[in-house]
Order: structure tokens, then C-alpha cells, then sequence
């Protein structure tokens, strides 16, 4: 019989029993809308988490020289921990060597960071803020803009002068309703006037980017933010991507002539990327998409059951069709096929309905939580082939049961 | 030992064996063209929970192309079980079975299903068409398993319904059809691959009399226009429209009668 024909059969049997056909496929089309919508979840974590979480904290095609990795995966261990307690700090008469090493086209900052307490005269309690020291290439490298006032200029960055810029919740909180352009915050008793308010920055996860205050690296500010000649890190970024490994490279190697590192010491500094940090996001992603496909399979096995008891039972009701068919010419793998095919239209309309409240699911997840949902057409076929499969699988032993029919039995059942 | 002494003892009252087995002709040797069914020697027998159920104990049959037959005899003489074989639904445990110059008896299940499309067109006493498929859908079945195209499927299904004056039934499920009507829808979708024989199963056994005769006169008609029609009944007057009657009893064919010297016996007008 042609496929199709076999196909506009089954579908006609399906409608013939739209509740029986329904009940039937629930478990296998619950069992694909867990999977889309886990793989959806899943897969708009991992962009969210590429995009905008590491996105924010590390720059494009950058690294950044530390004494201790900023991002801990897992648990460490008691050696490790040690050992990252007895490594020098990046010192500031490292900033040189390593600068001079670097090619012309790579650009470079120094970073300082800590959380402070900040305060206005226009609000009476002070707050955290996030503090960044930085050098003049750090907005370049970060791809932040000041959507009013202005960025440092050389000579405030030369002399270390008292000028910031903030972010947008710093803005909001210390100075509503005003401009905060020329109007000052005090941290540690220093007042420091604020010169540029940047774009916003967003969040990740209720987290903001946004309450940071950034001063040129000489400002007085580096005195609370770094112990006296050591900063926390040198933020490098090339300008492709290929370009990246050699640099790094290059760094390693200035840094270990620097420490006088023997060939068989390990490196005594981390050279940090944004592949490092998502390596964090990966070992959670792989656990979540062990459990977003096992949770689904436990629902396509019990599908697969009720699929070919149903099948087993309408091989049963339909003896005597089945007998009818052989006496008109029917063979085996007619019959075979006949049944074949409804289980797994059968089976591949239940993950077409999974797939829609799938989506629909991740979707509605998406809008009540901070969660995105990334619709991926490979999950699409994924769990269109899974219900073709199981159907199939499902679909085997009634099939075969059926083409193996006696006729002359067949033709005599009620 | 005891059983073949009573099967002699059945066999030998009937004593044309030799003469059966001139017309039927020699083992192993193919008929020629003319005959469409030669059987020689056909057994068949079941396993009934352990007892042996000798249905056929050695048929010698020979019937030629456009010949109308009836195959007549008490329940349980085997009539059915002949069909069976006839129609190539099952297989004799012994004996030959030639079907249009083809030894069918010892095909494999996917070559007798092969025959039953090409060769033979069955009509049942239970009708027995797809419930939910449409007149048309029911009579276009035979040519979907011959493989053949849907628009050419189509065009000879309404054909073969108009053949049996159901040309304006074709949209009618079987439940929306009368009994009459239905085995009509019956014998059009037997004859939608013009087999070799048409093959009638106590075809007026679920339909009034009136019906019966209008069935009746359909295979008379077919009859008239060449088709070979072997029809298995038990009643008297519906094998006397054939022209030719066989009666099988305890698995061994009792007499074989062309139709006038039938009808006389029967005492019934013509």
C-alpha cells in the first residue's frame, strides 16, 4: 500500500476515536512536552547565560590576568585552596612587562574592584556599591558608553583626579529626580564628582549590573580598593579571536619570567576567559539536560506501553478486517505496514501536540519567572522523530501479530 | 490401520476414481489452458485438540474457463474447507491444486496472497465489507494491494459498481446500504481485478428471497458474459441456477452433474 495512502488511513482511524486516540497518546505527548520544554528552558539559559551573564562580566574575545581564579567551579579542594593562598598578587610593576609584550592592535586595562560604601547629601543612608579602578582602554575593552556627561579625560586619568562615572541604579538611588553631572558622592570621606552616567548595563538573574561607580586607577579610590602596589586584574582583549591563544601565550610567559616559574612549576596565576566562566554554566547545563531527557523517557516508555496495548487491542477488534484485507490480496507486509504506520501516526501526532504545549509550556515559564525560553528547531525534530520512533518500536509486536493472522480464522472473527 | 480400511470402504460405492482421474489427468502434469481449477488427490486435514479432522480426503476436481458451478453437500462434507483451498486461503496437505495453469498448493503465504488479488474474486455470505470505508473505497481495496495507481483505482472501482447498477451508491457506507445492495458492492469489488473465477460463499444465506433471486440473476448475468463462477451453498434452488453441481460428501466428491440431469432429480422447474 503507498505510504501516504497508509498514512491518510491512519490518520482517518484516529479521527474515527478522537477520545480513545487522545487518551492513547497523552503519555507520549506528555513525555515530549517535558523534553521541548526542558531543551527550551535549557537552551535559553545557556544563551542567557552566554549573552547576557558572562557577556557582562567578561568582554568579547578577552582575558584577564589574575592571581586567583574570580570564577570557582565546584568544590575545591583543601591543596587547592591552600595553594591559591600562598600565590604573589598581580603587583602594579607588572602592568609594564606585560603591556610591553603585548602586540600594538591589543588593547589593555587595569582593574580594580571591591564593594564600598557610598554616600550623597541628598540621601541620608549610605549604600554598597560596586568600586572599579580602572586605566584609560577599560570602556573601550568593555564596550561601555556614557549616555550623559563624558568619560575621563587623559589628564584625569594622568593625575588621578576625583571624578567618576556611575550606573544607572547609582544614579537612581543617590540622586532622584536630579542630574547627577557635577554633583558629588562621598566614599571614605573623599567626595568624588561625577562626570558621565553610563548605559545601562542590565541583570542577570535579579542581579544588576548596574550599581557601580568607576574611577581613573591613580584616583585616590585605589587606596581602598587594592593594598598598596598590587591590582586585582589585568583585563586584556585582542582583536579576534584567533588572536587570543597567542596573547595569552605571550602574557603566561612574561608572567612566569616574572615569578622565575621553573619549567616544571605549574603557572602561579590565572589567565581567565570567558570560556572559563561558562565552563561553570556548562557543568550545570549538563545535569539539567540529563534530567530534562531521563524525566521525559520515563513518559515515552509508559506512551510506548499504551501505545501497543491499544494497538493489541485494535489488532483484536479488527480480526476480522484484517481477514477481509488478506482474502482481497493483503500480504504480510501490507498488513505489517498498515498497523505500523497508525501506531506511528498515532504516535507522532501526540508529539506534535507535545511539541505545541512544549512550547506553549516553556513559553508561560518565560513569562511568570526571570527564566527565558529559546525555541530550537532541533528539538522540534527531535521530539517528532522520538514519537515516530517510539510508535515504531511500539508498533512492532501488534503489527507483526496482526500480518500473521490465519485468514480463514481472521474472516470468521466477529 | 482401522481408518484406512473405513476411508476404502467410503471411497470405493463411488467408483469413477479412474474415470475422475482421466478428465483430472495424470500427477504432476500441467492442465491444459482451457482448465481453470484442476485438483487431483487434494487432502485436508486439522488437529482438533489431538482428534484428526479429515475434512478433504482426496478431491479430484476439473472445471473449465466460463463454467458455472455450485458445489453442494451436508454441513460438515467439506465444502467450506474446499473453498478455502480454491480460494487459496489455505493450504491442502496433500494432492495438487493447478489454478489457471499454475500449481498454487505449494506457495508460500505472500504468493498465495498474490493469487487471491489477481485470480480470485470472493463473495461471502456476511457481505463482509469494511464497515467504515465507502462502497467505492471497499470495492477500490483489491486494486490497492495490486499495486495499482489511485486516479486508474478510482475510474475502475466505479466501473465495476456500475456493473452491478450501483453507479449511484458509490459515496454509501455499507450500514447507509440494503443487503441486496451490499453484496452487490460484494461482488463488484470481486470482480474489479477481473480474476479467473468468481468465488460465492453461500452468497444469498443473510437475504431474503426476493433479494436472493436479484442476486441470483446478477451471477447469471456474469455467468452469460464468460466469468467462471463456482458458487458453495446448500440450497437446492440456488445451485440450480448453475450449470453444473458437484456434491461433495465426507470429503470426497459424491457426484458431479452437469445441469439437466441435476434439475431432473431435484424435480425442480427450470
Amino acid at each position: 500500500m503507498p505510504f501516504l495512502e497508509a498514512i491518510r488511513l491512519a490518520l482517518q482511524q484516529i479521527w474515527v476515536q478522537k477520545l480513545k486516540s487522545f487518551f492513547t497518546l497523552l503519555g507520549v505527548m506528555i513525555g515530549v512536552t517535558f523534553l521541548i520544554a526542558v531543551v527550551s528552558i535549557v537552551g535559553g539559559m545557556s544563551r542567557y547565560m552566554t549573552d547576557q551573564v558572562v557577556g557582562k562580566i567578561m568582554a568579547v574575545n578577552s582575558f584577564e590576568l589574575r592571581s586567583r581564579p574570580n570564577i570557582n567551579l565546584g568544590e575545591m579542594s583543601e591543596e587547592r585552596w591552600r595553594e591559591l593562598r600562598r600565590r604573589q598578587r598581580i603587583r602594579e610593576t607588572d602592568i609594564g612587562p606585560v603591556a610591553d609584550a603585548l602586540p600594538a592592535d591589543v588593547k589593555w586595562a587595569a582593574v580594580g574592584n571591591d564593594n564600598l560604601s557610598a554616600q550623597s547629601r541628598y540621601i541620608a543612608k549610605p549604600r554598597q556599591v560596586q568600586v572599579y579602578t580602572v586605566t584609560d582602554q577599560y570602556f573601550d575593552v568593555k564596550k561601555m558608553v556614557p549616555v550623559s556627561g563624558r568619560l575621563f579625560s587623559p589628564q584625569e586619568y594622568e593625575r588621578g583626579m576625583n571624578v567618576i562615572v556611575i550606573g544607572e541604579d547609582v544614579k537612581n538611588y543617590f540622586f532622584p529626580a536630579l542630574d547627577p553631572i557635577g554633583r558629588e558622592l562621598v566614599v571614605r570621606g573623599i567626595p568624588y564628582t561625577v562626570v558621565g552616567v553610563m548605559e545601562k548595563q542590565g541583570s542577570a538573574f535579579g542581579i544588576s549590573f548596574d550599581k557601580f561607580l568607576i574611577a581613573p586607577h591613580k584616583s585616590p579610590l585605589n587606596r581602598y580598593v587594592n593594598a598598596h602596589g598590587v591590582i586585582d586584574a589585568v583585563m586584556i582583549q585582542t582583536p579576534s579571536r584567533d588572536a587570543l591563544l597567542s596573547t595569552m601565550e605571550g602574557v603566561r610567559q612574561v608572567m612566569r619570567a616574572r615569578h622565575h616559574l621553573r619549567p616544571s612549576q605549574k603557572d602561579d596565576f590565572e589567565l581567565e576567559t570567558s570560556d572559563s566562566a561558562l565552563e561553570f554554566w556548562n557543568k550545570i547545563k549538563s545535569y539539567l539536560v540529563f534530567a530534562g531527557v531521563a524525566l521525559p523517557t520515563v513518559g515515552l516508555v509508559v506512551g510506548a506501553i499504551v501505545i501497543m496495548n491499544i494497538m493489541l487491542v485494535a489488532v483484536a477488534e479488527r480480526t476480522r478486517e484484517i481477514g477481509i484485507r488478506k482474502s482481497l490480496g493483503a500480504r504480510r507486509r501490507d498488513i505489517m505496514s498498515q498497523f505500523l504506520v497508525e501506531s506511528a501516526t498515532l504516535s507522532t501526532v501526540g508529539a506534535a501536540l507535545g511539541v505545541a504545549t512544549g512550547f506553549a509550556f516553556a513559553k508561560l515559564i518565560a513569562a511568570v519567572t526571570p527564566l527565558p525560553a529559546a525555541v530550537e528547531l532541533w528539538s522540534v525534530l527531535l521530539g517528532i522523530s522520538i514519537g515516530a520512533g517510539v510508535g515504531i518500536v511500539a508498533g512492532v509486536y501488534p503489527a507483526s501479530r496482526a500480518s500473521r493472522l490465519d485468514p480463514i480464522t481472521a474472516l470468521r472473527a466477529e | 490401520m482401522s481408518q484406512d480400511i473405513v476411508q476404502d470402504s467410503l471411497e470405493a460405492p463411488l467408483g469413477a476414481t479412474a474415470e475422475r482421474q482421466a478428465v483430472v489427468g495424470a500427477a504432476g502434469a500441467t492442465p491444459g489452458k482451457d482448465w481453470v481449477i484442476v485438483t487431483r488427490g487434494i487432502k485436508r486435514e486439522y488437529d482438533m485438540g489431538g482428534e484428526i479432522v479429515r475434512a478433504l480426503r482426496g478431491v479430484d476436481l476439473a472445471i473449465q474457463r466460463n463454467e458455472y458451478v455450485a458445489i453442494m453437500g451436508p454441513s460438515g462434507s467439506g465444502k467450506s474447507t474446499l473453498m478455502n483451498v480454491i480460494g487459496c486461503l489455505d493450504t491442502p496437505n496433500a494432492g495438487e491444486y493447478w489454478l489457471n495453469g499454475t500449481q498454487v498448493s505449494s506457495m508460500t503465504d505472500d504468493g498465495l496472497a498474490r493469487v487471491r488479488n489477481k485470480e480470485i474474486g470472493f463473495v461471502f455470505q456476511t457481505f463482509n465489507l469494511l464497515p467504515r470505508a465507502s462502497a467505492l473505497h471497499n470495492v477500490e481495496l483489491p486494486l490497492v494491494y495490486a499495486g495499482v495507481p489511485g486516479d486508474e483505482r478510482k475510474r475502475r472501482a466505479r466501473e465495476a459498481l456500475e456493473r452491478v447498477q450501483l453507479g449511484n451508491r458509490v459515496d454509501h457506507r455499507p450500514n447507509e446500504l440494503s443487503g441486496g445492495q451490499r453484496q452487490r458492492v460484494a461482488i463488484a469489488r470481486a470482480l474489479v481485478n477481473n480474476p479467473s473465477i468468481l468465488l460465492a460463499d453461500e452468497p444469498t444465506g443473510n437475504l431474503d428471497s426476493n433479494t436472493s433471486e436479484e442476486i441470483m440473476r446478477v451471477f447469471e448475468g456474469l455467468a452469460e458474459q464468460g466469468q467462471t463462477v463456482i458458487m458453495v451453498t446448500h440450497e437446492p434452488d440456488i445451485a440450480a441456477h448453475a450449470r453444473r453441481v458437484i456434491v461433495l460428501r465426507d470429503g470426497l466428491v459424491a457426484s458431479d452433474d452437469r445441469r439437466s440431469t441435476f434439475v431432473e432429480k431435484l424435480g425442480i422447474p427450470t
